[in-house]
């Protein structure tokens, strides 16, 4: 079973076992309007929580996607690549942007449950 | 001009509350409240202004009329001359032309569009630059002309293939304008100015009108179901797209005319060896730079991937090493090309279409064309 983590950065997280699915949250995609392009990090790259992993482009602005957690990037989503705008219609479905494996659990709980992230963006 | 960080400082145009009432999403722009984008979306809005009508909200940008003190009008025009590398004398009644007001470097203070009203000249000017633009009009013209501040007047933008059968419901001489035609209309029985032009590459009109009827002239407008409310955000697309540059980011008081590839807005009457040669601050620097070549130059650039080059990415000639040769200026996305699209200064020698050069995008040198402008054919009506 899988839970979902948010942070203030509105980037969410499925957590299925030691496997954490990343994308950014409904609220983010509304925030940054049509989004036209989505750069991915390479699979096999070791993220640093914090870390700049992504980038996701509006007509309006470019923004980063921060690594939640530290791993390794274990896949990245290229249907994404291929159509950016799924952000928009799906941010929080088929628009994940990647998958990293989880080195550090502990890491998780300074994360956000579904209601702290809704009052976060109220 | 600096922007005031309160909200509440921000000024209002008379179509705040419309905006506002319609969803749009308020921003500071240059000292206004200003709608970036309305429920629609910046993407759908460019996109619909290209296929339908857009209705932009540009009352912030200066409205001003030189008034001659003699009564003829060639004074007030000779008079303006003396502040712009521009025709002003040959501008017809009826007709209306791009300009900047130079400075003594051969840098541009702002760009404008003057019109001859018959018996004045009629200026619109940037917004951010309005008040500077107004100082720099009485402290060299007041001798010779009145300078009033139409400050009392909204400006609204109507723009696309559909512009025209949208206003002809209201102005039953809007379709006989053509491109550049500029005058006193009645829109829907308010007194109005009307202009062919417009600041999208599409065909369409700018119409300047009294402030109290603002509101229920646009109302009447965006009626029609081909005209959509269009924010900020896709006027900036729109103008990117139509090659057209945005005073302080593509043109400023370090660019001149000839650097900014708009030799094309200075007529050969004011150039060497025309009839009313120079005569207009940095006259020297901007008229060697027509004889002899500028050494940078701006152009279009296209990405050859997919991400957005913006204002501010480093150009350089090469894929690794080697100093920036120049710098993006506007870029972004341009969605009727469903592509990047930027502009930029570049090295003269560099500045041949299909020269390749790279970008730094987050550490990375992305390839990159110089490419013609406009990037998407306009459609004016001429």
């Amino acid at each position: 079973m899988t839970t979902t983590l948010y942070t203030s950065d509105h980037e969410w997280l499925a957590i299925d076992g030691d496997t954490a699915t990343v994308g950014i949250t409904d609220y983010a995609q509304q925030q940054l309007g049509d989004v036209v392009f989505v750069e991915l990090p390479k699979v096999g790259r070791s993220l640093k929580k914090a870390e700049a992993a992504a980038v996701v482009e509006s007509v309006k602005a470019a923004s980063d996607v921060y690594a939640p957690i530290s791993g390794e990037v274990i896949e990245a989503n290229e249907t994404l690549a291929a159509e950016p705008a799924l952000v928009n219609s799906d941010a929080q479905g088929k628009a994940w942007f990647f998958k990293i494996k989880i080195a550090d659990k502990s890491e998780l709980g300074g994360l956000m449950d579904e209601a702290a992230y809704t009052a976060h963006t109220a | 001009m600096p922007l005031p960080d309160d909200q509440n400082s921000l000024r209002q145009t008379p179509l705040h509350a419309l905006h506002v009432s319609l969803g749009g999403k308020m921003v500071p722009f240059a000292g206004y409240d200003m709608p970036v984008q309305y429920p629609t979306g910046v993407l759908k809005e460019h996109l619909h202004t290209r296929a339908a009508a857009g209705l932009f909200d540009v009352s912030h940008m200066g409205q001003l009329a030189l008034r001659p003190k003699s009564g003829r009008i060639e004074d007030a025009a000779r008079a303006l001359e003396r502040l712009v590398p521009q025709d002003i004398v040959s501008i017809a009644p009826g007709r209306q032309r791009y300009a900047q007001f130079t400075n003594a470097d051969g840098g541009i203070l702002d760009d404008l569009m003057v019109a001859n009203f018959g018996d004045h000249l009629f200026l619109v000017v940037n917004a951010a630059c309005k008040d500077a633009d107004e100082a720099h009009l009485r402290a060299h013209l007041a001798d010779d002309c009145v300078i009033d501040s139409l400050a009392d007047r909204a400006l609204i933008a109507l723009q696309g293939p559909k512009a025209e059968a949208a206003l002809a419901k209201l102005c039953a001489e809007a379709p006989s304008m053509t491109f550049m035609d500029a005058g006193p209309h009645e829109v829907a029985g308010i007194k109005c100015f009307v202009s062919r032009s417009g600041y999208t590459g599409e065909d369409g009109f700018e119409i300047s009108v009294p402030a109290a009827e603002a509101e229920r002239l646009t109302r009447m407008l965006i009626e029609n179901p081909d005209v959509l409310p269009i924010g900020l955000g896709a006027r900036d697309s729109l103008r990117l797209e139509a090659g057209l540059c945005l005073y302080g980011h593509d043109i400023d008081t370090a660019t001149t005319p000839v650097e900014a590839a708009l030799e094309w807005s200075v007529q050969k009457s004011r150039r060497s060896g025309g009839m009313r040669a120079g005569g207009f601050p940095g006259a020297g620097k901007i008229l060697a730079h027509f004889d002899n070549g500028a050494s940078r130059r701006r152009v279009g650039l296209l990405a050859l991937g997919r991400a957005p080059v913006r204002e501010g990415a480093l150009l350089f000639a090469d894929q690794a090493g080697g100093e920036p040769i120049g710098k993006v200026t506007s870029g972004g996305f341009g969605p009727s090309l469903n592509a990047p699209v930027a502009m930029g200064y570049v090295p003269t020698n560099l500045s041949a279409l299909g020269t390749k050069l790279f970008a730094e995008v987050r550490g990375q040198r992305l390839a990159v064309q110089v490419a013609a402008m406009p990037f998407v054919k306009n459609t004016y009506k001429r």
